[in-house]
């Protein structure tokens, strides 16, 4: 039997949508079972891998950088790396280069790499089955 | 017969899209397909009972399978269902998927 | 003398568990500290951050936990006990979404909507974010 191959493309930008918690919520599941996953940033969610984001301290929760550990999507797509590998599977993750250039958010988490509409088109036929999760 | 997942994020207070969302079940169910509708983030406000969930407790009744993200739930305080709405984890999702099941997000 | 400051909040849940917080409460109560004077008014699906016993224990994703979930009952607590900013909550919008008065964290007011007006003038900024 051969292994179930996923594709996901992401459309928002990370600290602006709840689309991305329920979006790495069905990729965390995916990779739990071992299955190969695509993931295609699209527009603002080429910065879901920026590499230069940094957790911060929150003077309104009055906690310290360590106490509010802030979460960072570059942290959750390094994990969903790791959890895919760990299970068997691979994980494919595309920043849109484009999206990438006009953002500024070239330097991607190592795993995660620049690509264009062609890998959509790709995975989309190497798959067997896509969401689309498009902003709002 | 096919098998559709529709996955609503929205809710109808705040857009008056969802109802074209709900018709779409109805449709696909009246023409044979068998249908899951995954409501989750604000998707799940009108899972309260309410005035709005009368519609989802009748579509459930037309046969379609109604289910609320039991995450989204939680995070609303959201514990007492109206009728024919039943909560599910996400895991449900990818069950669809894995399954072949043309899967939409609205 | 700051400016008092109404805030008509609607946004619910858009970026909640990401940013640990709403980031409009946040803002505002953040500006409270700064020196601002500001009123809330929780309407359209953003009433829902005031009922009690809400929230999830984390996101989850491989080995990588969250530790510091958002809770918003707690959040609108904290707005008026510890940033002494009323909070109103439009009950139109509770009844609508079948939210009972008694389903509400202490301390917030319920407004109707044909109040709103009378609100309006008691203050000199009106911000609908």
């Amino acid at each position: 039997m051969s292994k179930t191959t996923l594709t996901i493309a992401l459309m928002d930008p990370p600290y602006e949508s709840e689309n991305l918690t329920t979006a790495f919520r069905i990729l965390d599941v995916a990779a739990r079972r071992g299955y190969d996953l695509n993931v295609f940033a699209y527009e603002g969610a080429a910065g879901l891998a920026f590499a230069r984001q940094a957790p911060h301290p929150n003077p309104v929760h009055g906690k310290n950088l360590a106490e509010e550990n802030h979460p960072t999507t570059k942290d959750q797509v390094a994990a969903l790396l790791a959890e895919t590998e760990r299970h068997g599977g691979k994980l494919d993750w595309v920043n849109c280069g484009m999206c990438v250039d006009e953002r500024g958010v070239s330097e991607f988490v190592p795993g995660t790499r620049r690509g264009s509409p062609a890998d959509l088109h790709a995975f989309t036929e190497a798959s067997d089955n896509i969401l689309v999760i498009p902003t709002k | 017969m096919a098998h559709y997942l529709l996955i609503e994020s929205r809710d109808p207070f705040e857009s008056n899209d969802v109802l074209y969302y709900y018709d779409l079940a109805r449709d696909l169910v009246a023409a044979g397909n068998g249908v899951t509708l995954f409501l989750v983030q604000n998707g799940v406000m009108p899972a309260r009972p309410s005035a709005r969930s009368a519609t989802l407790s009748e579509l459930a009744r037309s046969g379609v399978e109604v289910l609320a993200d039991d995450f989204s739930l939680e995070e609303r305080g959201i514990s007492k269902l109206a009728e024919g709405i039943v909560a599910s984890p996400i895991d449900v999702v990818v069950d669809h998927l894995a399954a072949g099941h043309k899967t939409l997000w609205h | 003398m700051a400016k008092k400051t109404l805030n008509i909040v609607e946004s619910a849940y858009r970026a909640v568990m990401e940013e640990q917080d709403d980031t409009i409460l946040w803002l505002l109560a953040a500006m409270q500290a700064a020196g601002s004077e500001h009123t809330v008014v929780l309407r359209g699906n953003a009433v829902n951050y005031a009922v009690a016993g809400q929230g999830v224990p984390g996101l989850t994703i491989g080995e990588w936990k969250q530790t510091q979930t958002p809770k918003m009952d707690r959040d609108v607590i904290d707005l008026v006990q510890k940033w002494m900013i009323p909070v109103f909550v439009v009950e139109e919008d509770l009844r609508e979404r079948g939210i009972a008065r008694e389903e509400l964290v202490p301390g917030v007011t319920l407004v109707a909507r044909s109040s709103l007006p009378a609100l309006f003038a008691e203050h000199a900024v009106v911000s609908h974010w």
